[in-house]
């Protein structure tokens, strides 16, 4: 068995340290908001873990593609990472976004367009492992697990226009475009854009680090299969 | 010479084209023997037709209790109960028309047949959009009679064609999916659901504003991404389907 590689050990220990430093940036260094107080905080790991669950996402249909061109085991393995990874960081942003919500628009919940669209893309993931768990042959579950993941990916913006038929009260903090609509939108400063920063590299590379991890795991339970096969014949 | 090796590149184009032409032929032979062996077997079982229309019975019976149909309910909600309707008893229908494939060891036997898989796919697609659309067309008037609506508007009925397409597009190949799974009967709703949600939204929006009769210029952005849904998932589709019946 291979150990694990420098470079990973290096990537673990930073994760942990950025994760520190994020951490002291959202809660210490920006400011606090005015209208909102301190429940604004937890924007920054909102939009860190949003932006590296979709990117996830979005990586895990490129791998569908390649997966379905090359019909190597090695990408179906990637693509599990990426979408384990993806669906606990959006897990996260759906809750710390709940708890905002709370405060803000004086609801847990609402069935606006972002929320909607994030909802329903965890479910269709979570459809994704229960697809996979019902299928014995690896070869077969990749190529199910591909296709469901493509279809899954392509759905996931269609859905969001759709719900856009209906309503929208999210905030858009960042590009412009303002909605009239949006209730809980702020302006950030200098101070704030620095932290929400610090929080997006922060979580880029910690979902870099458990991705490598998952990989290697991956790769693992694998080795375990095969040398299984071969106790048994 | 010059002439001579033009006559020779036309006999070969012209060669290509009915080479072409006896393909494309042979496509639509495919695809029309599927359907017609689908309608074939269903004509004389009949089972998969009557199970989704009294099961979509049912679910309109549950609704009026649920809901408490009154009239002025009606008037909003009846684009969502339709399209529950729908929704529901077409996982139960095209369970069944794969599961029929896998079970009697049907679908090796389309498989070892020498045309292109996706003959399979849109042969299937449309059986089963048949079995959705007459059981839709029974729906309406028994739901127009029980309420005292008029539902035979015809933008509403080309709501209901549009997006039963997109609903069989992606539920067929699903159910293809999920009947080759342990957890066949349970996955395919868990599966598809999350999927259409686009398409049963925009139905919904749409049928509202025709049974509203709303402004078309209202109705035509849930129309139109009615359409593209149909037409991106019908393409995507017919590129994977090869994926899933692979052995």
């Amino acid at each position: 068995m291979q150990s694990k590689p420098v470079i990973l050990k290096i990537i673990d220990v930073l994760a942990v340290i950025l994760l520190g430093v994020s951490t002291y940036f959202a809660l210490v260094k920006a400011p606090t908001e005015l209208v909102m107080g301190n429940v604004q905080r937890v924007f920054y790991f909102h939009i860190g873990t949003a932006w590296t669950a979709l990117l996830g996402f979005l990586f895990a249909s490129a791998l569908s593609i390649i997966f379905l061109f090359s019909k190597d085991l090695k990408w179906d393995r990637y693509q599990v990472a990426a979408i384990e990874v993806s669906l606990v960081f959006f897990l996260i942003t759906i809750a710390l976004g709940s708890i905002w919500a709370r405060p803000a628009w004086n609801t847990w919940w609402t069935w606006d367009p972002r929320l909607t669209t994030a909802a329903i893309t965890e479910l269709v993931y979570v459809a994704y492992f229960m697809l996979r768990q019902g299928i014995d042959d690896p070869d077969r579950r990749a190529r199910f697990g591909a296709v469901y993941a493509l279809i899954g990916g392509i759905s996931a913006p269609i859905t969001f226009f759709a719900i856009r038929l209906y309503r929208d009260i999210h905030p858009v903090v960042i590009g412009a475009g303002g909605n009239p609509k949006a209730q809980g939108g702020f302006d950030m400063t200098p101070d704030m854009l620095t932290a929400m920063f610090v929080a997006l590299i922060a979580f880029t590379v910690i979902f870099i680090d458990l991705y490598w991890n998952r990989i290697r795991l991956g790769n693992l339970e694998d080795k375990v299969e095969q040398l299984k096969l071969k106790v048994t014949m | 010479m010059a002439v001579k090796s033009s006559n020779i590149a036309s006999t070969k184009n012209r060669q290509q084209s009915v080479v072409r032409h006896q393909a494309s032929g042979n496509f639509l032979k495919a695809v029309s023997a599927v359907v017609w062996k689908d309608l074939q077997a269903e004509f004389r079982s009949r089972e998969l037709f009557s199970a989704m229309l009294v099961f979509s019975l049912l679910i309109i019976l549950i609704f009026n209790f649920a809901l408490e149909l009154d009239l002025k309910t009606r008037q909003s909600v009846t684009a969502g109960v339709l399209w529950a309707t729908f929704a529901f008893a077409g996982t139960l229908g095209l369970n069944r028309s794969m599961a029929i494939e896998k079970d009697r060891g049907c679908l090796d036997g389309l498989l070892l047949a020498p045309v292109d898989r996706s003959a399979i796919y849109f042969g299937k697609v449309i059986s089963n959009l048949m079995f959705m659309l007459i059981v839709e067309i029974i729906v309406l008037p028994v739901y127009s009679v029980l309420y005292n609506t008029n539902l035979f508007l015809p933008g509403l009925l080309m709501v209901i064609l549009l997006g039963s397409i997109g609903y069989v597009a992606v539920g067929t190949l699903l159910a293809t999916m999920s009947v080759q799974t342990r957890t066949r009967d349970i996955l395919l709703p868990i599966l598809l659901f999350p999927i259409v949600i686009p398409v049963l939204l925009a139905a919904v929006k749409a049928s509202d504003g025709f049974l509203a009769h709303a402004e078309l210029s209202e109705i035509l952005l849930p129309i139109n991404l009615l359409i593209a849904y149909d037409i991106i998932f019908l393409a995507v589709a017919f590129m994977v389907f090869d994926n899933i019946v692979e052995e």
